[in-house]
């Protein structure tokens, strides 16, 4: 197990609760996904584990989180940063005043004084679209190359265990199968684990393993990405169809009941 | 008979007007209520002399901040030359008293039209610049209007200052502390109304607006560029009445005392307060006055005693340095000032035991 989640809870500000006993276990290797409607609390379970959680005034007020055997929980982002758990934040934020290369060199910042040539010739591979902008200033570049870059630059940190938030946001359906394909090849050739916090329910479980749903700040479900795709209540709520198939009206009661059921 | 309720512990607005009410309980209403009998019926006359006069001293502080945060607070933008636009007032009503003769509560909101007209000049850089390039620009402004109140001799006297007639109301002639004690905080009060309920308005939600996104603000129709004027001209006006008020209370003005030095202590009043809270500025009108006056008492108290005077050495600088080391300790363990203090402090009763 490289990551366990013990039954968080998270307090912004000392009065505002938002995880209220969330537990996830992250093997080694693998894709986890974490899906969820707006303000469920999955980036608030990201920022819980990369330690950024501190700068915007919340703490972890109960249950602990372990990584490779050690106890993070509240620990500062810039350590946790160097036992190599990279977050790639949601909205993407390069460096705008460097250029493209530069800011993939900032990903070696936590192991400095070592060659980064044959890193970021592995990032250029997995994004040839990189390679292209190489000496343009990440501010002039547009919204799917800045994807691609915070993800290749979080991947020149040689990270052991990745945490994407949102990597689809705001980017053409073209796009988004593209840079999910290329976390999944990332994925299977570098052997990285990955937590993936999505919206797109639909690609998320395409490429991971395992997923998780959360509902106001709790953990509602969880298995093996087959099995959620297959799950009807996913299938009405995430993916949006009924579980005939139709389109669900919402006149439909019962499925409101359903979902009341489990929230 | 109305129901009286306590504070809820959490946010139930549930409409508009319930939003924007002042007083959120009749509580609130009645301490207010409260605080102003012990204020006007009690202090003046239970108060020595000297601690009139720094009460009197925080209250034309606080008109000052009060428009200060207006412009700082709650539009987002600064002006380094706040204690320059104090001095403008000062003068503005001196010139008026002296040369027109024009009566004290006539002098008193021109001199604050004046200012305001000075501040929406030294606000006009403004459009095209922001946060650490607009402050340099109003520095600027700070100097011009120093220089201006030193050697612009036919209207100011330049260094001799200028000598005002008593103020007098209806009649009614004010001299000494107390009567000034009325006049200034009735004026505080005045303008402290006025300040809640433009917040209100939706000038005020339009300075906020501009404050928290301006490209945003712009993008939904709102003119930046004149609300950022008027958001200058209305904290000149505040910072023109209460040097209007001030010349009238010290009764003889030289430029000296509206330096650089003054525009960085309403700053630090805006700041320590808490910026974008009315309570902020009083808060930090009270809090930096006291200081100074607390420093210098302090002080002189050291430097009478037995041992230090023997040993010849000087204590003075000591009240500089403790002055800077306090609103240095204020901002790193409370960065949003008093105001959030005192809210925590509310809340914690409002939510104990369970504040989540």
């Amino acid at each position: 197990m490289l990551l366990a989640v013990n039954n968080i809870s998270v307090v912004y500000s000392d009065v505002i609760q938002v995880l209220k006993g969330v537990s996830l276990s992250v093997e080694k290797g693998k894709i986890i996904s974490l899906l969820g409607s707006n303000g469920s609390g999955k980036t608030s379970t990201l920022k819980a584990i990369s330690g950024l959680l501190k700068p915007e005034n919340g703490k972890v007020t109960d249950g602990e989180i372990i990584f490779q055997g050690r106890s993070i929980q509240n620990q500062s982002p810039e350590i946790i940063t160097r036992m190599g758990i990279i977050q790639v934040l949601e909205g993407r934020q390069p460096f705008k005043y460097l250029t493209i290369e530069e800011n993939l060199r900032v990903g070696t910042a936590i192991r400095p004084n070592k060659s980064c040539k044959d890193d970021l010739e592995m990032v250029y591979n997995y994004f040839p679209a990189l390679l292209a902008r190489r000496r343009a200033r990440a501010g002039y570049c547009s919204g799917g190359e800045l994807q691609m870059l915070v993800i290749g630059r979080a991947l020149m940190a040689k990270p052991e265990l990745l945490l994407l938030d949102e990597p689809s946001l705001g980017l053409a359906p073209l796009i988004v199968r593209e840079i999910f394909g290329i976390i999944k090849k990332i994925n299977e050739e570098q052997g990285a684990t990955i937590v993936l916090v999505e919206q797109n329910a639909n690609m998320a479980l395409q490429i991971a393993h395992y997923g998780y749903v959360m509902e106001n700040g709790k953990i509602v479900m969880e298995g093996r990405a087959e099995e959620l795709v297959e799950n009807p209540d996913i299938k009405e709520f995430y993916l949006g169809m009924a579980a005939s198939g139709d389109m669900r009206a919402y006149r439909d009661v019962k499925s409101y009941r359903r979902r009341k059921r489990w929230l | 008979m109305k129901k009286r309720v306590f504070h809820p512990c959490g946010n139930y607005h549930e409409n508009y007007a319930d939003q924007l009410k002042v007083y959120e309980t009749d509580y609130g209403r009645c301490f207010a209520a409260a605080g102003l009998i012990v204020l006007f019926g009690l202090s003046p006359f239970v108060a020595s002399p000297y601690l009139l006069y720094i009460l009197n001293s925080i209250g034309i502080a606080a008109i000052a901040a009060i428009g200060l945060n207006i412009l700082i607070g709650y539009t987002g933008q600064i002006s380094l030359g706040h204690g320059a636009f104090f001095g403008v007032g000062a003068y503005g009503a001196a010139f008026l008293a002296t040369r027109c003769e024009i009566p004290f509560l006539l002098s008193v909101p021109a001199a604050g039209l004046i200012t305001a007209l000075v501040g929406l000049i030294f606000g006009l850089p403004s459009s095209r610049l922001k946060g650490l390039y607009l402050t340099i620009a109003t520095l600027a402004g700070q100097f011009i209007i120093e220089y201006v109140l030193v050697h612009w001799e036919d209207v100011t006297k330049g260094t001799m200052g200028i000598t005002l007639p008593r103020a007098n109301i209806f009649g009614l002639e004010i001299t000494g502390d107390i009567p000034f004690f009325y006049v200034i905080f009735l004026a505080l009060l005045l303008m402290l109304w006025l300040a809640v309920n433009l917040m209100r308005t939706k000038y005020g939600r339009a300075f906020v607006a501009i404050r928290d996104n301006d490209r945003a603000a712009e993008g939904m129709g709102i003119p930046i560029f004149p609300y950022k004027l008027l958001a200058f001209a209305i904290s000149s006006f505040y910072a023109g009445v209460a040097g209007a008020i001030w010349a009238y209370y010290t009764v003889s003005i030289t430029a000296e005392p509206f330096n650089l030095g003054l525009s960085v202590e309403y700053i630090a009043m805006v700041i320590i307060g808490g910026m974008g809270n009315m309570s902020g500025a009083i808060f930090g009108a009270v809090f930096i006055t006291g200081l100074n006056e607390l420093l210098r008492w302090a002080i002189d108290l050291m430097m009478n005693m037995g041992m230090v005077t023997q040993t010849g050495l000087n204590l003075a600088p000591l009240r500089e340095f403790v002055f800077g080391l306090v609103i240095v300790l204020f901002i790193i363990f409370e960065p949003r000032g008093i105001a959030e203090v005192w809210r925590i402090i509310r809340s914690s009763f409002r939510l104990w035991p369970f504040s989540y």
